[in-house]
């Protein structure tokens, strides 16, 4: 493996960089085509076998995650939402409160916020495993059996991390939207529950519903890509499983900006 | 199941089930560095044989290269009269399930899979069916290795005698023709030992009680004694070259002193 240890002090420091993101970039793009071939071509390929891994995966970093989300949406509604509805209230402006609320919770927060505990929850957990296995040999012994590791291993979290995403975020985008309400009730914000509702109601669009889908999922997508590229796609001894993990996470969220401009642009599109 | 042509024509011996023609094998983990060089070898069904070599000699790279793990540098490798680098998806998984590999020292098992999901995992992925489907085929070959009370424990809870006899299990689970073992006396008592050999015996002529055909067996190892009165062909690797020795007939270890280290008493 090429060594990534370059001072910034070497000659040509900045340039050895650019080539070695280049080859991440190439290499992480093969390995999601791989994978998306394997999605269409193998989904119901040993579906017995498959298929309760993506259920599997479905629970882990779905289900087992809603009491976190819970949390983090009564957070968000009480930081942020009640806040900025007491706020606008105040100067006037309660008409643009559905509007900030779709695009501040619905577009922006909710998605990237799921996305980030699943990451912190489940993606980390799926480097170490994967790299492990492939330090261990595992991954050698799938293929000595006639197993297709990213069939078996890459697939259900793709899926899993995608559906996961997805359900987490509406999830917490309604319960951020009820409890940022709920804060404001007691602050005493002059608003009943039909306007609100109207107001957000208003404010929201087909698009919404249809990139919403797209973002989150694409998100859990990467995430899962990018967790398992780093884990598996190159030889690993044990010790090279931490500072994986670390650049897993560190991919994970540079591509995810990078997305967010993507629907960024999309949104802009259809408005 | 694959079929190879037999170019020769005639009606000589069989195509070979697995050919290593002039072919330069990997070093370790490397997939460039060079190891053993000019390895010129034919496994035909019902062989039986035994590699010798030190420790790093290239006796895990001479088996996966053989059962199409890895590709040889230089040179052909074909399985079943196919020619590997040809075959890819559904022809190079076919050949795959024909060959049982059993790694050395009872790794690669899943770790987080229990032993008797381990052993039923290539079954159940290959013929898709459930743990309940696969269990009339798994639970003979658990009682018959002697794992029946470990079914439900994982590899870590396990001592390296029964994960190597988990690995054994998983190999055989496909049933398949050729079972390749890399050094898989290595750290056994003398009693595992001879329970190994006795049944590595049964493989090879067919082994009733699991209702396993014969099998072609490859075995790999540091230590020629244990056997010399069980292999039937046997081979050598030293100092990067291979050496083909014969079979247990014309093998001679009293003149041959590339065997003299491998038979020595005390060399522990």
């Amino acid at each position: 493996m090429r060594s990534e240890c370059f001072s910034p002090t070497d000659p040509g420091y900045t340039g050895r960089r650019c080539l070695l993101m280049l080859e991440k970039m190439h290499g992480l793009m093969a390995f999601g085509l791989i994978t998306l071939g394997v999605v269409f071509t193998k989904f119901n390929t040993a579906s017995r076998v498959v298929h309760p891994l993506i259920f599997y995966q479905i629970r882990r970093a779905g289900l087992n995650l809603l009491p976190m989300i819970t949390f983090l949406a009564c957070g968000l509604g009480w930081v942020v939402i009640g806040q900025t509805v007491d706020l606008m209230t105040r100067v006037g402006a309660e008409d643009y409160i559905g509007v900030v609320m779709i695009s501040v919770v619905v577009r922006e927060l909710g998605p990237m916020l799921t996305a980030l505990i699943v990451l912190a929850r489940i993606g980390t957990a799926d480097v170490i495993e994967l790299g492990t296995a492939r330090a261990l040999h595992e991954i050698d012994a799938l293929e000595a059996m006639g197993i297709d590791p990213i069939h078996y291993l890459v697939v259900p979290r793709v899926v899993g991390l995608g559906v996961s995403i997805f359900c987490l975020t509406i999830y917490l985008i309604l319960g951020a939207l009820a409890s940022g309400y709920l804060v404001a009730f007691l602050q005493n914000v002059p608003l009943t529950p039909g306007a609100y509702l109207d107001q957000l109601a208003a404010a929201l669009n087909w698009q919404d519903f249809v990139l919403l889908a797209a973002k989150t999922i694409l998100l859990g997508a990467i995430a899962a890509l990018v967790t398992c590229y780093e884990g598996l796609a190159r030889p690993l001894r044990l010790e090279q499983v931490a500072a994986a993990t670390t650049r897993a996470v560190v991919d994970c969220v540079v591509l995810w900006v990078f997305l967010d401009l993507a629907f960024l642009a999309a949104y802009a599109y259809w408005e | 199941m694959l079929t190879g042509n037999n170019h020769l024509g005639g009606p000589q011996r069989p195509t070979p089930v697995i050919e290593l023609l002039g072919a330069t094998l990997c070093r370790g983990g490397s997939t460039e560095e060079a190891g053993v060089e000019q390895v010129q070898w034919q496994v035909h069904a019902g062989d039986y044989w035994v590699v010798v070599g030190h420790a790093d000699a290239g006796k895990s790279a001479l088996l996966a290269t053989a059962a199409g793990l890895l590709r040889p540098l230089v040179g052909c490798h074909r399985l079943f009269g196919n020619d590997s680098s040809t075959l890819t998806g559904h022809a190079l998984t076919e050949a795959r399930r024909c060959i049982g590999f059993v790694p050395e020292g009872g790794a690669r098992l899943l770790q987080h899979l229990t032993l008797a999901e381990n052993i039923a995992l290539p079954l159940r992925y290959h013929q898709n069916l459930s743990p309940e489907q696969a269990a009339p085929r798994v639970n003979p070959l658990l009682e018959g290795l002697e794992l029946g009370p470990l079914a439900n424990s994982t590899p870590g809870q396990v001592n390296r005698g029964a994960r190597q006899r988990a690995n054994l299990a998983r190999a055989l689970v496909l049933r398949p023709l050729v079972l390749m073992l890399d050094n898989p006396l290595v750290g056994l008592s003398p009693a595992q030992v001879r329970w190994w050999l006795d049944l590595l015996d049964q493989l090879a002529r067919g082994h009733d009680g699991l209702g396993l055909p014969p099998m072609t067996l490859v075995v790999t190892s540091e230590d020629l004694r244990p056997w010399l009165s069980r292999g039937r062909q046997f081979a050598l690797l030293k100092d990067g070259r291979w050496v083909l020795l014969g079979d247990r007939e014309t093998l001679a270890p009293a003149h041959n002193s590339n065997l003299s280290e491998f038979l020595e008493q005390d060399r522990f």
